[in-house]
């Protein structure tokens, strides 16, 4: 099924939990909304037409000053018809429903987007940081973090977030030398 | 084998916490592994990771597309071209210069893949007959290794992290006169496969190691996201090269060069295919082991087909496709504000992905990286319940992960 | 008190055996029968000082050791210590020491007595085998009438050193070892001592230079050949010595990519060498016994060299020979010994090198469940075999009446067990094709009428 197909079948089912598409992109890709987001993912598991199986990734993007976005890409094993879904969060307060519950794999992921980017999923059942040290303070991938100038007394590099190897005017919007 | 009920009453036993640490020979890097047993029988495994967390994709951040390409390559450090192909068909992807990219350089990529695939199962064999006791393949399939580490040295200068494919091409020219030296090394690799067989896959011993351990019945893998040899040794047919195929696989797949068998997870009918053994059929640790095994035999084909590929080329083509289309001068290119891509492949552990988003800048601004050994390595809890303690490092081995992918 | 303990080591009313001959020899039987207490002490302590310790226990180490790199070395496609000595041989001394210079360190938790007791009662427990090893036709240090009773009594103490030193480390790892090894060495004594009875009954006496003397004349004469099972036997005991030294296919205790180094995990410098030098020394132990009770000892299975040897060592009741003769006889036993120990601490090595490591519960099913019946199975049919009347059978037979009556069993058994041989060199290897090849040679390249929805 093409992306238009599936977005007319989910809209049979769930016309209020989609908020909008987008299909000029590469990877077109649905808006869901948050609260709706474990019941459409259930049909997009258990449907047959659609049965999307494999929950490849789930990746946190941080847009300063307003939102977060958790992106979940889907595949079908048997199908192969990619989806994405994109769940647009306030950045202040980003919560969101946990999907361990229908696909277990989601455990992981979302571990390490609570850990990177501070995203709290309800209902994970064991919500800690995976790839920092426990006592980690902060959430590194967010665009406004702050390195700490040292870890159980070790000091955190001198070039700790700056940017190296980048001439300055490449920073200012609209540069490019060659453009897709 | 688990211990009876009765025995439990009378014998009073204790649980024990045992810490296979950050540092231990077997666990193919820093995984930490909490295991409570009840004497040698493994409770519960619960792995830790992060011991070789680098701050990859915050590290990205700072940097143009291009000068991604090294993180890349040290995050599965042992299929380092793959990954370098992965994030390039993601970069080219999003800035949408899949027509742009000649007919050479899609035949070399693809070359290269396999080429790395085989030198990535030759480690991923010969460590596992490692952590099962058996030293010498180790040795040996590292012979093999060596002959392919040197080809690569003469094309990329590097023997492990390559950087060599970039978005546009290739960071140095390719050398057309290393392709007879590959010729070289499959047909050398031919007999050297049935050694491992003779030497270890078939061995009684090994065997008796590796059967019925560590089953991962094809719910369990669907369900928690393995891919790659994990998913095709429970007998799934997924295989990215012949469902979405990338670079040149198509072509190769319609020529009958590369097969995988059927779609879809029916239980395969052993007599109906049967032309690869690339499909394991028990989920156990052996048949994740021979999934590897036959994929060398099945890359070593590819590698040749790309080889006739690449003799057949007019004269033009090849002087198009030496390089890379992107100039020096070029190379803060940028997509559009608010275009993103995610492109996957078949790693030699499964599926690699790298999710890129693009702000209008040459910086990336951000660049995720789906590795999965991640998510193999969530299924070990499961799979390990009631092995025992020797049999815990063999399915650690036969899920293959590397820690640098893992932990990024 | 040494007259008690010259009895004990010479209870032989016949005359002085063993080593005790060789010292008869050279002090001459005057001064023999004036201190023959004392000769014999200084005797039997002198061949063990001076012969065994040094060569067995201390040279041969040194020379395993490095050929065990070397062999791994070529068998893995490498070329192993090249730098120190020809070939890398002074390999192990340099390492031997680098080890002795290493810092002594005994872990903050660990039960200090029983930490340092451990590797010394290993290495005191396979020594003391070596006392009743025979190295030729009088070369032994003690020839006991117990001599293999004792060997398998001796050979429990290093279980004993390895628990203690496993569990005064203060280290789960080292506990899982030790239990492992508990486990697999006390059981594997069992086929391992019902072998040795087996032998026993065939050779009616537990002494070990009685068991080689049966076995002079042909290769046929070998305990080997005896019996259609006792080269089954002879598998039995060479399985059951490879668990007891703990080696491959049987090291789990000491598994390195499972735990680090098993129970000698914390010892570092000496201490570890001490257990490295047991192994090796068990290694020579156990291949020796093989040798010995199996495969001749010191006869060289050729009839007339053997009978030279005998005669010209002063053989059993044969005519008074030179010191001279009797020396050099010695010496080619002692070389024929070491050839057959060497031959098979060959295939010890190999054997390491080639196969996997075999988990706890599948070792323990290989015993109890295999071995064991076996082993006793083996035993019954060695005591019948044994009573059987093969003289009246054949005692009609013109040409076998001559010639090979009592022996044509083993003869034929000789035959058989050589053909079989024969034939797995040169017409099963060539047949054997691996299966995977085959299917892929079978199924054509391309593929036609495949669906590639």
């Amino acid at each position: 099924m093409n992306f238009k197909d599936v977005v007319a079948h989910l809209k049979e089912r769930h016309s209020d939990a989609i908020e909008g598409t987008d299909e000029t992109k590469r990877d077109p890709w649905i808006v869901v909304k948050k609260d709706k987001l474990v019941e459409l993912c259930k049909t997009l598991r258990d449907d047959p037409k659609l049965d999307y199986d494999h929950l490849s990734l789930i990746s946190a993007v941080d847009y300063p000053p307003a939102t977060i976005e958790i992106v979940y890409h889907l595949d079908s094993l048997r199908l192969n018809h990619p989806l994405v879904l994109k769940v647009k969060l306030p950045r202040a307060t980003p919560k969101i429903p946990s999907l361990v519950t229908v696909w277990p794999t989601a455990d992981w992921h979302e571990r390490e987007s609570y850990d990177l980017m501070g995203i709290e999923f309800e209902g994970h059942p064991n919500l800690t940081r995976i790839l920092c040290a426990e006592d980690w303070v902060g959430f590194p991938l967010r665009k406004d973090y702050k390195w700490p100038e040292e870890y159980h007394g070790v000091p955190c590099g001198p070039f700790a977030g700056k940017d190296v190897n980048i001439p300055p005017e490449w920073e200012q919007e609209g540069f490019t030398t060659r453009k897709a | 084998m688990a211990i009876p009920q009765e025995l439990h009453r009378d014998v009073r036993t204790e649980e024990f916490l045992l810490n296979m640490g950050p540092q231990h020979p077997s666990t193919h890097g820093v995984l930490r592994v909490v295991v409570r047993t009840d004497g040698e029988l493994v409770l519960e495994a619960t792995p830790h990771v992060g011991y070789l967390h680098r701050c990859f994709e915050k590290c990205a951040e700072n940097t143009t597309w291009k000068q991604v390409v090294p993180y890349t390559d040290r995050m599965d450090y042992l299929a380092a071209m793959c990954n370098n192909i992965t994030y390039t068909l993601a970069v080219e992807k999003l800035m949408g210069w899949e027509k742009l990219i000649p007919r050479k350089t899609t035949i070399v990529r693809t070359l290269l893949f396999e080429l790395q695939r085989i030198a990535s199962h030759l480690m991923s064999i010969g460590t596992y007959g490692l952590d099962v006791g058996a030293i010498t393949p180790f040795l040996h399939c590292f012979r093999e290794r060596e002959r392919l580490l040197e080809i690569f040295e003469e094309v990329s200068g590097q023997r492990l992290n390559y950087s060599y494919i970039t978005p546009g091409g290739f960071q140095y020219p390719w050398p057309d006169a290393i392709n007879r030296k590959i010729k070289g090394f499959c047909e050398y690799f031919e007999e050297r496969i049935t050694e491992y067989n003779d030497l270890l896959s078939y061995n009684g011993i090994f065997i008796e190691r590796t059967k019925s351990i560590g089953v991962l019945s094809p719910q369990q893998a669907r369900a928690y996201g393995c891919t790659g040899p994990m998913l095709r040794g429970s007998g799934i047919a997924r295989d990215l090269r012949w469902d979405q195929p990338y670079l040149l696989y198509d072509e190769l797949k319609k020529e009958g060069v590369f097969r995988v068998r059927y779609q879809g997870d029916k239980t395969p009918d052993p007599r109906d295919q049967m032309v690869d053994w690339s499909l394991g059929e028990l989920g156990d640790c052996w048949s994740r082991y021979m999934v590897r095994a036959a994929e060398l035999e099945q890359s070593r084909r590819i590698v040749l087909a790309c080889l006739a590929k690449l003799d057949k080329l007019t004269d033009s083509e090849k002087e198009a496709g030496a390089g890379n289309i992107i100039k020096e001068a070029d190379r803060a290119y940028t997509a559009p504000k608010g275009e993103e891509a995610y492109f996957k492949s078949e790693n030699p552990r499964g599926e690699l992905g790298y999710y890129v988003v693009s702000d209008g800048k040459p910086k990336a601004y951000r660049v995720k990286a789906r590795a999965p050994s991640f998510n193999n390595l969530q299924v070990l809890t499961e799979i390990s319940r009631g092995a025992m303690v020797a049999d815990l490092i063999a399915i650690i081995g036969s899920i293959d992960i590397v820690l640098g992918e893992v932990d990024r | 008190m040494i007259p008690l303990l010259a009895e004990a080591l010479n209870p032989n009313p016949a005359g002085p055996t063993g080593v005790l001959w060789l010292v008869q020899k050279l002090v001459g039987p005057d001064a023999f029968e004036r201190w023959g207490g004392t000769l014999t002490l200084v005797g039997s302590l002198g061949i063990l000082l001076l012969l065994v310790v040094p060569i067995v226990a201390t040279l041969f180490p040194l020379f395993a050791i490095w050929l065990e790199r070397k062999v791994s070395a070529h068998m893995q496609s490498r070329l192993g210590p090249m730098e120190v000595g020809w070939h890398g041989w002074l390999q192990t001394l340099a390492d031997g020491i680098k080890l002795l210079g290493k810092e002594d360190i005994i872990p903050a938790g660990a039960d200090k007595p029983l930490f340092i007791l451990g590797p010394i009662i290993t290495l005191a427990g396979v020594f003391v085998m070596l006392a009743v090893m025979p190295m030729g036709p009088h070369l032994i240090p003690a020839d006991l009438n117990l001599g293999l009773f004792f060997l398998a009594a001796a050979g429990s103490i290093e279980v004993i050193g390895v628990m203690m030193a496993g569990w005064a480390s203060n280290n789960k790892w080292s506990l899982f070892g030790t239990m492992r090894l508990a486990t697999q060495l006390v059981s594997y004594e069992v086929p391992l001592g019902i072998s040795f009875v087996t032998v026993t009954a065939m050779a009616g006496s537990l002494s070990m230079q009685e068991i080689v003397r049966q076995q002079h004349g042909w290769i046929w004469n070998w305990f080997i050949f005896r019996n259609p099972v006792m080269p089954l036997v002879f598998i039995i005991y060479f399985t059951a010595s490879l668990a007891e030294t703990k080696r491959a296919p049987f090291d789990l205790p000491e598994a390195e990519s499972e735990l680090v180094a098993g129970f000698h995990t914390e010892y570092s410098g000496m201490r570890f060498s001490i257990f490295f030098l047991a192994e090796y020394v068990a290694m020579y132990v156990v291949a020796a016994i093989a040798a010995v009770i199996f495969l001749g000892g010191w006869h060289t299975g050729i009839g007339p060299f053997d009978a030279w040897i005998q005669g010209a060592s002063g053989g059993w009741g044969g005519e008074d020979p030179s010191l001279a003769m009797a020396v050099i006889a010695n010496l080619v036993g002692m070389h024929v010994v070491f050839a057959k120990a060497w031959v098979l601490i060959f295939v010890q090595m190999w054997l390491r090198w080639t196969l996997p490591r075999i988990r706890l519960d599948q070792v323990m099913d290989l015993c109890l469940k295999f071995l064991l019946p076996a082993s006793v199975v083996f035993f019954m049919v060695t005591i019948g075999w044994e009573l059987l009347p093969f003289e009246s059978w054949t005692s009609d037979i013109p040409f076998i009446k001559d010639h090979l009556q009592w022996r044509l069993p083993r003869f034929a058994v000789f035959l058989v067990y050589s053909c079989l041989v024969g034939y797995w060199f040169f017409w099963f290897k060539r047949t054997f094709q691996d299966p995977f090849k085959r299917s892929v040679k079978e199924k054509p390249w391309v593929i036609s009428g495949v669906s590639t929805t």
